[in-house]
C-alpha cells in the first residue's frame, strides 16, 4: 500500500499537554498487556522517558501501535476489553515513579516488506504536544530502511535493544541522546 | 521549594513571545513545545527539529475500538454514581474530521475533566476543594458514522497550580482522540467562551497564535441546551490529515 496524501484543506485542532491528572482517566484493566504474561513468544517491551536533565519522568503516558508477528495490521476491537485471545496491537502505559514504562506484547512482523517497528506515541505532563518516534527490533544485520538511513548518526535512538526480559527502549525527550521525533506530512511542526 | 514568580512576570514573558510571533510574519497552529512560561515545559521540550517521515506499514492505520470497549453508558459523566453531581450539568458535542473535513467514524473519544469545584479524582491533586463523591470526571465514547461525539457532564471549576504565584487554570475539559491513521493520535484541552482566566494562562497561551487558540475554545449554542436541564456547547475537532485513503481502510474492515 502507499501512502496518498490528499492536500489537507483544513486546519488541525492544537494539541494541549496531557497535564498531571491523566492516571484516574486513560490507564484501563490490561492497558500494557497486549498478550497476556505468559503467552509463547511474549517479551516486555520497556524503557525509561527522561528530561534534559536525565531525569526520570513519572508523570508520562507512552502508546504503543503495532502489528502482529507476522507483520499483519491488527483490525480487531478490544483493547479496552481484553479477552486475553485477542490481539489488538494497541498498548497504553503510564510511567511508574522510576520513569520506567513497560508492554508485555510480541515482536511485530514488518509490514508490506518494511523493517519491523512499533509506532510509538509520548505524552507527558510539561509536553505541550505529543510526539511520535518509532522504536524498531534490532537489526541483526539487515539493511537500514530509509528513515533510519536519513536520520544519520541518531537513528540509534530508533532501535530497541535486546536484553534478557525483551526489548530495551529509552526515551529521551530533551538533551545527551535525544530520542529522534518524527513529523509526517500534514503536521505543522508547532 | 523555590520562591514562585509572579503572574506578573509570567505575562510580561507571553507578551514579548506573543509579539515577537506577531513581527515574525510567520503562522503556527499548533502549541510551541519549548515555551518557558509554562515551566514544567523546560526540560521536556526536545531541541532538536522533528525528523521528517512518511508514514507506512503500521502508521497508515489506527487501533480499532468497538461496542466491546466502551458502555455506552459511559458518555453520561452524571450518572455514573448514586446520586446527582453538584454543578451545572451541561451537554458537550460536536464533530471529529480529518483534515480533509471526512467524518471520522465509530473511533474512540476520551475525556477528564475536574469537578465543578475545580477538583480531580486524583491523588496528586491537592487543591482543597470539595471532592465530589457523585463525579468522577472521566467519560467515553464512540464518534457516530457522521463522526460526531456526545457527552453529558458537569462544568468544571478552574482550578489552582504552581506554576507560579496565583496561577489558575481556566476551566478545561481533557480530550483525548484517535484518527484513522496513528500519525492523528492527539490529546487536547477544551475551554469555554469568555474565559477570563485565558491571558494569564501560559498553557492555553502556548499556541501563540490567537486563531489557533480559539479553536479550542466551545461556543455555546442555545439549540443544544435543554429547557429546565442543561446548557449545551459545541467544539468540533480537526485531526491532521489521514495518509490512507478511506477506501483502503474499508477493504480491510
Ligand atoms: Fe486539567
Amino acid at each position: 500500500m502507499t501512502a496518498t496524501s490528499p492536500a489537507p484543506t483544513l486546519t488541525a485542532t492544537p494539541g494541549q499537554t496531557i497535564g498531571p491528572f491523566f492516571h484516574f482517566a486513560l490507564p484501563f484493566d490490561g492497558d500494557r498487556d497486549l498478550v497476556a504474561p505468559g503467552t509463547p513468544g511474549a517479551l516486555l517491551l520497556h524503557g525509561t522517558v527522561r528530561d534534559g536533565d536525565g531525569a526520570p519522568i513519572q508523570d508520562a503516558l507512552v502508546e504503543i501501535w503495532q502489528a502482529d508477528p507476522s507483520g499483519a495490521v491488527p483490525r480487531r476491537t478490544g483493547s479496552m476489553r481484553r479477552d486475553g485471545f485477542t490481539f489488538t496491537g494497541f498498548g497504553r502505559s503510564t510511567t511508574d515513579i522510576s520513569g520506567r514504562y513497560t508492554f508485555t506484547t510480541l515482536a511485530p512482523g514488518g509490514v508490506d516488506g518494511g523493517l519491523p517497528f512499533f509506532g510509538v506515541t509520548v505524552f507527558a505532563r510539561g509536553l505541550l504536544n505529543r510526539l511520535f518516534t518509532r522504536a524498531y527490533l534490532p537489526l541483526d544485520g539487515a539493511e537500514p530502511d530509509a528513515l533510519l538511513t536519513s536520520v544519520g548518526e541518531r537513528a540509534g535512538t530508533l532501535l530497541t535493544e535486546r536484553d534478557e526480559t525483551g526489548l530495551r527502549f529509552d526515551i529521551r525527550l530533551q538533551g545527551e541522546g535525544e530520542t529522534v521525533f518524527l513529523t509526517y506530512p500534514g503536521h505543522s511542526a508547532s | 521549594m523555590p520562591e514562585l514568580e509572579t503572574q506578573r512576570q509570567i505575562d510580561a514573558e507571553i507578551a514579548a513571545t506573543a509579539h515577537d510571533y506577531e513581527q515574525s510574519g510567520a503562522e503556527e497552529t499548533q502549541p510551541r513545545l519549548d515555551y518557558a512560561p509554562y515551566r514544567s515545559s523546560i526540560l521536556r521540550h526536545p531541541t532538536k527539529d522533528p525528523h521528517h517521515a512518511d508514514p507506512e506499514g503500521i502508521e497508515l492505520w489506527a487501533p480499532c475500538f468497538g461496542e466491546r470497549d466502551i458502555d455506552p453508558l459511559e458518555a453520561d459523566l452524571t450518572i455514573q454514581r448514586r446520586g446527582e453531581p453538584q454543578g451545572e450539568k451541561i451537554v458537550v458535542t460536536g464533530r471529529v474530521v480529518d483534515g480533509q473535513g471526512r467524518p471520522v467514524r465509530r473511533q474512540l473519544v476520551e475525556i477528564w475533566q475536574a469537578n465543578a469545584g475545580g477538583r480531580y479524582i486524583h491523588k496528586r491533586d491537592q487543591h482543597p476543594a470539595p471532592i465530589d463523591p457523585n463525579f468522577t470526571g472521566l467519560g467515553r465514547c464512540l464518534t457516530d458514522d457522521d463522526g460526531t461525539y456526545r457527552f453529558t457532564t458537569i462544568k468544571p471549576g478552574p482550578y489552582p497550580w504552581r506554576n507560579h504565584l496565583n496561577a489558575w487554570r481556566p476551566a478545561h475539559i481533557h480530550f483525548s482522540l484517535f484518527g484513522t491513521d496513528f500519525t492523528q493520535r492527539m490529546i487536547t484541552q477544551m475551554y469555554f467562551p469568555g474565559d477570563p482566566l485565558f491571558a494569564l494562562d501560559p498553557i492555553y497561551q502556548s499556541i501563540v497564535d490567537p486563531k489557533a487558540r480559539e479553536r479550542l475554545v466551545s461556543t455555546y449554542d442555545h439549540d443544544l441546551t435543554q429547557p429546565e436541564v442543561l446548557m449545551g456547547y459545541r467544539w468540533d475537532i480537526v485531526l491532521t490529515g489521514a495518509h490512507a485513503t478511506p477506501l483502503e481502510q474499508e477493504d480491510h474492515q
